[in-house]
Formats: structure tokens, sequence, C-alpha cells
């Protein structure tokens, strides 16, 4: 995108380099010709929808989202430098701006980092959906794990909907090469790149020593909110996993306990149908724990998870937010104690002072439009979870109601006391 | 007659009032009439049927061991120790005064220590009969949230329901209850240890005690105690091997439930933060403290279970102990005839002048010269005389390997039915549990689910 026609893409005036310039042609947002900041009021964007896997293509109400992706079908590529997994990125799309109506590519980690980066760079105020993590060595899990090409599939697709349902970042332009662009690598070597990367961090260093003169009550607020909720969302994560754990050793000594029962009818006449009764129901509840627990690691954990990540991606957000503010305002100090050049000083204060607007507007919109988000998401998944433990108590129940009922038919004979014995 | 069994009123009162909440299945409900009887009722239900077989004891009375005390005196090395006293109640059946209240009953004090010398006796004054088993002395099979200390009140009170079983156990027993030290423990508090002993069965317990530790080997052993002497063991190492798995099988049921309380803290914490979201948050912080608080008292019923087998646990020794005993009556019976028979052969020898089995003395005799007529006469006279006492003795250990047999097969068939009955009971009484734990469950995360809703 153009950094003159697009002034939310606020990347045209941090950068001047824009490997964009060439492809004007991709050019998408007409509507933002005006130099309006904010196209559309983000609160006329908030839909309710959840974005579940399963039923992403229920949109009523979605008034943008003309995008679906789906990533799906990873596979190993094998080569001489290197080995890693690529995944097929399918875009059905009916938005104008793009040439056809389907497109299919193939993309490995690396490139989904590259689509975020350039993201945070050109909308650094603009919440973003976190990625799964890189590999991480010492967390035992091997990098061709499936349960761990899988988890990290599924949290691909769920990062490249939020972006397809965002109305401004829908409208990247490095989005909509990602999707559609058959070899992205030359697209990854123009344009900032580490260099960039590094001076942003550094400036970012620089700032945050100097500090703020004044920050906006609706600011601060949101930064207390942002760590209190980091400081849960952790807690959650980490109860969780540990009810994980305990779920486990239970089912691990449910897996003994059954089979005792069992063993005890063999030496048994009248009671070894009670006995073998109660067995059975012993080992259907182990394996209802064994459904329970990976319900929990399918459904639950990886929503708390990525909210943790999301946590430190508004901690992100909001130093972003007061490194442009900190800019300005030590350009601003610097312009007072000028006497001479007042006027370009000035413009540049002047552009600065409209970043800062930017910047400030573009989170406000984007923050009511996060929490809507995140308060769907965390209450569905409780809504699942919660669910999952009715149906467990229910299942185990009727199992022991059909274990019991013939105990207790023969009770109901009581008038008949003897028994053969033999 | 339904024996008063005070346990109801000062028990546990999560027992007698564990709610069942209905699961909406009427399909399973109708088949099962009596899902929503308690456990607690359901071990009453064994009371009563032990009452209806109606021994001759309990339809004269009504016996319960009401409660447990602590008492501190001086033991038998001088010192200071605290222990506990059970009361026992009795009180004459079916009794009820002018003004129509149940007339007050009987009552005396006795310690554990009590009871176990009341069942030695019986142990060694019924060697063919399996005489019921105390509860345990020390707690055993403890999961590690249950205190192991015999002075904690659970267990204590536990002990005191054990106590009350052992005691109408005996009062049902067609030969034990009509046994006068037995009538004396519950009758006669001073003068009752001293009744024991005067019984002499001290000299014949050191007897016993030694006899079950001997080793020796029966020739032609009865198949049918051998079985059962086998099934015991077998019994025995299955029950062990039950109650220690459910001990673990608790411990980690109680890390599930009470791990949750954290979401009960986490989520009331993050409610402070939440507009939209608190009060969901909130109250389904709360229902998690109840998920999380709710095990205790699912546990405390579970033990209950534990105790009943325990019990049959307890009864494989006592089962073992009358095999061991009549293995030693068919040994000492195998013996006396194989003396018997050698006698007579001694006597044919002597008679006939044949050396048919080996001695010393027959070889020498053989090689110094025989003896004289005189002499060989009066040795077979002696012979006669001890073959004619063996004879009799043989008779005798016949006759009691007999009435032994008799009266162990008796008393077994009647354990075999009641183990049978019980242990379907016990088993049936442990599904009720867990389909009231279940229905529990199914409560509280559907209101939990009805809070995540409102968020």
């Amino acid at each position: 995108m153009s950094g003159a026609t697009v002034p939310a893409d606020i990347s045209g005036h941090m950068l001047d380099l824009d490997e964009d310039e060439d492809l004007e042609v991709f050019s998408k947002n007409t509507s933002l010709a005006d130099g309006n900041p904010m196209p559309n009021s983000p609160d006329s964007m908030v839909n309710q929808f959840r974005l579940d896997e399963e039923n992403e293509e229920e949109q009523q109400g979605a008034i943008n989202k003309d995008i679906f992706v789906t990533v799906d079908n990873p596979e190993s590529h094998i080569s001489a430098i290197e080995t890693f997994i690529t995944y097929r990125v399918v875009t059905r799309t009916t938005c104008s701006e793009f040439d056809s109506s389907e497109y299919e590519v193939r993309r490995r980690y690396q490139d989904f980092l590259w689509l975020k980066s350039r993201l945070e760079e050109n909308y650094p105020t603009l919440i973003i959906h976190p990625l799964p993590e890189k590999f991480v060595m010492k967390s035992m899990v091997e990098r061709f794990n499936d349960d761990f090409i899988e988890t990290r599939r599924k949290a691909l697709h769920r990062f490249l909907n939020r972006i397809a349902e965002h109305p401004i970042l829908s409208c990247s332009h490095h989005f909509k090469v990602f999707l559609t662009e058959e070899e992205l690598a030359p697209h990854r070597k123009l344009g900032p790149g580490f260099l960039s990367r590094m001076s942003d961090t550094m400036r970012a260093m620089a700032n945050s020593v100097r500090g703020l003169r004044s920050k906006l009550e609706e600011f601060a607020v949101m930064q207390e909110y942002v760590d209190d909720f980091s400081n849960k969302m952790c807690s959650v994560d980490k109860v969780t996993h540990r009810i994980i754990k305990e779920h486990r050793e239970y089912m691990d000594e449910l897996k003994q306990y059954g089979p005792t029962y069992f063993q005890w009818a063999e030496s048994e006449e009248l009671l070894a149908e009670p006995l073998k009764g109660v067995g059975s129901c012993v080992e259907r509840c182990s394996k209802e724990t064994e459904e329970q627990i990976q319900h929990l690691s399918e459904f639950l954990v990886p929503t708390l998870h990525e909210y943790v990540l999301c946590a430190d991606t508004l901690k992100a957000v909001m130093r972003r937010r007061d490194n442009i503010q900190a800019e300005f305002e030590a350009k601003n100090e610097a312009l007072a104690s000028r006497t001479t050049d007042k006027e370009m000083l000035q413009e540049e204060v002047d552009d600065l002072a409209d970043r800062v607007e930017q910047a400030n507007n573009a989170l406000r919109g984007d923050w009511s439009r996060w929490r809507t988000s995140m308060r769907a998401d965390l209450k569905s998944a409780f809504i699942s979870t919660a669910a999952k433990n009715v149906d467990y108590y229910e299942k185990n129940t009727y199992k022991r109601d059909r274990g019991g009922s013939f105990d207790l038919n023969l009770n109901l004979n009581r008038g008949w006391m003897r028994y053969m014995t033999s | 007659m339904r024996v008063a069994s005070s346990a109801d009123s000062s028990s546990n009162n999560s027992r007698s009032q564990m709610i069942m909440a209905d699961s909406g299945s009427s399909d399973e409900v109708a088949v099962i009439c009596n899902t929503d009887i308690t456990s607690k009722e359901s071990e009453n239900n064994l009371i009563n049927t032990m009452v209806e077989r109606g021994t001759a004891l309990l339809k004269k009375m009504e016996i319960s061991v009401a409660e447990a005390d602590k008492r501190t005196g001086k033991n038998t090395v001088n010192m200071q120790e605290t222990y506990t006293v059970y009361l026992i109640e009795t009180r004459p059946a079916e009794s009820v005064s002018e003004e129509g209240t149940p007339a007050a009953p009987d009552t005396l004090w006795r310690r554990y220590s009590e009871f176990e010398l009341l069942r030695t006796y019986l142990l060694v004054a019924y060697p063919y009969i399996i005489v019921p088993p105390l509860p345990e002395k020390r707690a055993e099979f403890v999961w590690h949230k249950l205190s192991a200390d015999n002075l904690d009140p659970d267990f204590v009170e536990r002990r005191r329901v054990g106590l009350e079983n052992f005691l109408l156990r005996l009062a049902s027993h067609p030969v034990l209850s009509n046994d006068n030290i037995f009538f004396l423990f519950l009758t006669e508090e001073k003068g009752w240890r001293e009744a024991v002993l005067e019984t002499g069965f001290q000299d014949k317990a050191d007897s016993r005690l030694k006899s079950l530790s001997a080793m020796f080997r029966v020739k032609n052993p009865d198949k049918r105690f051998t079985a059962l002497k086998q099934y015991s063991e077998d019994l025995s190492t299955v029950i062990s091997q039950l109650l220690r798995i459910r001990a673990r099988v608790a411990d980690r049921l109680y890390g599930v439930y009470k791990v949750h309380a954290n979401y009960g803290r986490v989520f009331s914490e993050w409610s402070a933060i939440e507009k939209e979201m608190g009060d969901g948050l909130q109250s389904a912080g709360h229902h998690m403290d109840t998920y999380a608080a709710s095990i205790d008292d699912i546990l405390e019923e579970e033990e209950h279970y534990a105790d009943q087998l325990k019990e049959y646990l307890f009864y494989t020794e006592a089962v073992r102990s009358v095999c061991r005993k009549h293995e030693l009556i068919q040994y000492e019976l195998e013996m006396a005839a194989q003396d018997l028979s050698y006698k007579k052969q001694q006597k044919e020898e002597l008679e006939t002048g044949t050396v048919r089995i080996f001695s010393l003395k027959g070889m020498t005799s053989k090689l110094f010269g025989q003896e004289t007529q005189e002499q060989r006469e009066s040795k077979v006279a002696a012979l006669e005389q001890s073959i004619q006492e063996g004879e009799e003795a043989l008779k005798e250990k016949n006759a009691e390997s007999q009435e032994f047999v008799e009266k162990a097969w008796n008393d077994i068939e009647r354990f075999k039915e009641q183990k049978e009955k019980d242990l379907r009971e016990a088993l049936i009484s442990y599904a009720i549990m867990q389909i009231s734990m279940c229905k529990k469950g199914i409560q509280v995360w559907s209101n939990a689910k009805e809070c995540f809703n409102k968020m």
C-alpha cells in the first residue's frame, strides 16, 4: 500500500522505504482517499460471531468479511539445507481487490512471522491476534510431532482468519501478498528488513528511557487492565494445566482399579456379575476421563494460551503507542528550545502530533473490538468445558445405572434367601 | 423389629441428608426403584436382615454401641495413657413404659481391648466357628488426607460403627449368640474380665496359637477344606489389592476436585477487573468452590464402603484359622491311626516271631538270642493294653473330627450365604454412591455453564 493514500498505514511516515510503490495497482482502500483515519467506526464493525473453526462460514451480521481462509494439509519439505513443514493456505474471496476468487499457496511458519511483523510495523497500535510460538527445545515436544503440528495448524488458521475479519488489517497489502503470491521469497527480501527492525527497537529503547510527560487517563487505565489481565490469564492457564495433570493421574489409577474387580470376579460365583459390573463401570469412567482430558487440551487450553500471548501483544501495543507519543514529545521539546529552522521542525512536530492522534484512535477503536472478541472466545471456551463436564457426569451416571440395575433387580427378590453354593 | 441404631441420630449428617438430584432419566429410575436409598439405609437394611433371622438373643434385646468417649488411666506398666471407651446400650426388645416412651437402656462402657478379649475367648471356645472380626485396630489403607491417628474423631466414629456391627453379628449368630460370656459382656461391667479368665480359656489359647503356627503335613487332606483355604487366601489377596488401589484412586480424585478451587479464586480476582464479564465470572467461581468442597463428603461416604470390604478381609483370617484347626484335628487323627497300626504290627511280630519292622531291639534280640517266653508274653500283654487305649483314642479322635467337620461345615455354609449377600449389598451401595456423586457433578457444572453463559 502506498503510504500516501492510506493515512492509517503509518509505516509510510515512519519509514521512507516502501516496497509497495511498484505495486500500486493493488491499492484497495479507495474509501480512505479522503484522508479520514478511520474509514469505518470499529464499533459498527463489532460482530458477535465466534471464530470457531467449525462455523467460520456462519457470518451473519458480518459486515466486511469477504475473505475466507483455511490452513490445512501440513507437509514436510526436505531440502539439502533444512527440513521444514509447509501448510496449504486456501483463500476464497468476493473482494473486488483480488483478481481471482480463489487462491492456493503453500506457506511455512517463517512466512507467517514475516506477515505478522509487517503488520505490526504498518499498524503499530492495532491489536493483532498472536501467532503460535516458535518451537522451543525445552518443551520436549518433537518439532515434527503430529500433535504439535496440528495444534500449530489450528492456531495459524485462527491467526489468518482474525486478520481477515479485521476491518483494517484485512486491507493490508502484505496480507494480500501473503494470500495470493505463489512465491513469497521475493517479497520478503525487499522492503524493511532486519535493519529497520533493529532501528525500531533501538528507537523504542531510547524513548522508553525518556519516559512520557503525560499520559491520557484512558491509556493509563488500559495499561493497568492489560497488566492485570496478563496475570489472570497466566493463572487460569496454569490452573488448567494443573487440572489436566490431576485428571491424568486419576485416570492412571482408575486403569489399575478396574481390572482388580475382574480379577476378584474370577474366584466368585454369585458375586461375579455385580463385580464385573462395577469393574466395567470403572473402566468406562477411565475412558470418559480420557475424553475429558482430550477436550480440555483441544478447546480450553489453546484458547487460554492464545490469550496469554494476547496479553503480551497488548503490552507491546501499549509500548509502541507510548513510543510514538514519546517521539512526538521529544521533538516538541526540541522545537520549543529552537530559535532557527523553526518552520521545518514545526512541520515534523505536526506530523508527529498527527501520528500520535492516529495511533491513539487506532488503539481506541481496536480496543473495544478486541474486548468483545476476547469475551466471546473465552466465554465459549468455558461454556464448552462446562458442557463437557456435565456430559462426563451424565455418561457416568448412565453407565452406573446400567451396571447397578442388574444387581438391584435381584435385590428385589429379597424373599429368596437361599443361594446355591457348590 | 428394628434395631435401634443411634448411629443415625448422632452420626455424620452428610449420610442421612444426601440429596439425590433428579437427573431426569426416568427410564433408568423406573428399573432401579431404590436408587434413592442412601448407603446408610442400605447398611440398616443389612442390620435388619441380621435381626430378621431372629436369634433368641435378638428377640429379647436390642443392642447398640451408642457413643464413644475418652478416658485416661494407668496402664499395665503404670503409665498414664489416653484411651477411648465405647458405650454399649442394651434394652429389652419392644420395651415401652407406661407413658408410651421407650424404657431407658442399660448401659456399660467397654474399651477396645475388652472386645479383643471377648473375641479371643470365642475363638478358643468355638474353634469350628468363623468368628466375626473386629474393626481394625489401626487405620490401614489410608489415603493421604484421612488421618491414621487412632484418636481422630472420624476414625473413632467409624470404629464405633464397626464395634456395633461386631456385636450384632455375634448376636445374630445361631451358636455364638447363646454364649454366656458374650451375654455377660453385654450386661456385666464389673467382674466380666474375671469371669472370662475363670473359664480357663487362656491355656487353650496358648496351645491354639502354638498349633496355628506349627508345621505339619496332612496325608489325606479334606478337599473341601483345602479348596476353602485356597479361596480365602485368594480373597484376602484380592481385597487387599482392591483396598490399596481404591485408596490411591480416592487420593487422585481428591486432587482433581480440590484443584478447581483455584479456578474459584482466580475467577473471583479476574471478575474484579472486568465489566460485562464480571458477574458471570464471579458466580462461576463460586460454583467452582462448591465443586471443590463437595469431595470431602463424597470420600467420607466411600470410607464406609472400604470398611465393608475390610470386614470381609478380616473374615478371611477367621476362615483360615478354622481350616487350620481342621488340619490339626485331621493330622492328630492320622497320627493316632498310624500309632495304632504300628502297635498292632508290633504285636503281630511278637506273636509270630517275624520281624517286619526293623527295630534295634529286634536286631539285638536276633543277634543276642531270643527273649524268654515270659518276657514275650508280658510284652504282648502290655501292647494289647496299649492297643486298646489306642483304639479308644482313635474312636474319640474320629468322633471329634466328625463333629468338628459337621459343625464347621454348617457354619461355613451360613457364612457363604452371608458373604454373598453382604458383599452384593456393599457393591450396590457403592454404585449408588457413585451415581450420587455424578448427579452432584451434573448439578454443579450445569450451574457453572449458566454462569458462563451470562459472561
